[in-house]
């Protein structure tokens, strides 16, 4: 691979990223909230972008980044993209409780809560799977079509979640992010021909 | 000339579409009260207490104003106007969170059952910009409401109450 395809596939990737950020940053809405408020939509911006990385290191697109280093990243990135998410709940809970409580327990009267927690109880099963994969013997089977089928839930969840939102991210860059998670996560499923055990045996 | 013949089949489409009609009438009959032409009670909506801090004081208007919250207050059954009763409202808006104590207050209904209070400017929070409306003064039923601004560019906002004595 040419170092200049690698410039332009990384430079993509990171204004894809970037320009969602930066706009969110400069959202009139920040002049009206609290520090901790804020922290936790940054949380949640951090979230749905790690959201497009994670399938193209799963799907090995990403230049420099071969099969086992590609995997260990992909394992860091898991765990910054659970913490991001237990950061974005908590930091809304102290910001008004009632309403992630109503969240949590699916009475929310907004819809697009439901969708962000289905996805956040998704992405928690998806990483368990892959620590209690290094803990113990799990079949091929099992955790590929599982972790497959947990984060297409994730990424589908929250892109809803994410769309619904009358938030910080500017309407066309969180589009824009949003469809470039879906394309990445369905080629990346596509091209390991995630199903393929789940055929087999079927 | 098409001669109408009854078989099982016949019989079996015509009991289940009578016990069909017994049934849905029987079901509205149950739903709907007899007082079909009176107007209902107003339900609250899901999270409508939702930072509720009772006892907010009643105020020419909350914070620097800007925006109006309006609506009407009724009595279920004949939607009799309701008058000087006291409706507490609060919203996450530009000079603060709901659950702030500034960004509550209270209006009292005028004669004809209307009420308005300014406030600052509703802002998006918690997904969609909305605001709260209380009444929770004892003589009629406590209710909540929440209701959702079609445009967060909006300046106003309204919310229908009907109540029903407790």
């Amino acid at each position: 691979m040419s170092v200049a395809r690698a410039i332009l596939i990384w430079g993509a990737l990171g204004l894809a990223i970037a320009v969602p950020v930066v706009v969110a940053a400069t959202s009139p809405l920040l002049a009206w909230r609290q520090p901790v408020y804020i922290a936790s939509g940054f949380a949640g911006v951090l979230a749905m972008a790690l959201l497009l990385v994670q399938p193209l290191l799963a799907g090995e697109y990403l230049p420099g980044m071969p099969v086992r280093r590609g995997r260990r990243v992909h394992l860091w990135i898991g765990i910054i993209l659970v913490a991001a998410v237990v950061v974005h709940v908590a930091g809304l809970w102290v910001t008004s409780p009632p309403d992630v409580i109503d969240a949590l327990l699916f009475t929310s009267p907004t819809p697009f809560s439901a969708w962000g927690v289905v996805a956040m109880w998704a992405l928690f099963a998806a990483a368990s799977l892959a620590l209690l994969r290094r803990r113990r013997p799990i079949r091929p089977r099992t955790w590929r079509v599982g972790h497959s089928a947990l984060v297409t839930v994730v990424v589908a969840g929250s892109v809803v979640h994410a769309m619904l939102i009358d938030g910080t991210m500017g309407t066309m860059s969180k589009a824009m992010l949003c469809a470039l998670a879906l394309a990445a996560t369905v080629k990346a499923l596509v091209d390991l021909r995630a199903w393929a055990l789940l055929r087999r045996r079927a | 000339m098409i001669r109408k013949t009854h078989n099982r089949r016949s019989f079996l489409v015509a009991g289940a579409a009578t016990a069909g009609a017994v049934l849905t009438t029987g079901a509205s009959g149950l739903i709907v009260p007899a007082r079909a032409k009176e107007v209902p009670p107003t339900a609250s909506m899901r999270g409508g207490s939702n930072n509720y801090i009772p006892g907010a004081p009643i105020v020419e208007r909350i914070g620097g104003g800007g925006f109006w919250m309006t609506g009407t207050v009724r009595q279920a059954g004949d939607g009799a106007p309701i008058k000087g009763t006291r409706i507490q409202i609060w919203a996450h808006t530009t000079e603060g969170h709901e659950r702030d104590e500034r960004s509550h207050g209270a209006t009292l209904t005028n004669a004809d059952g209307t009420f308005r209070l300014e406030m600052p400017q509703i802002v998006p929070a918690f997904g969609q910009a909305h605001g709260h409306l209380a009444y929770d003064s004892g003589s009629f039923r406590t209710v909540f409401l929440r209701p959702v601004m079609s445009s967060p560019n909006d300046t106003s906002l309204s919310a229908d109450f009907v109540l029903e004595p407790a």
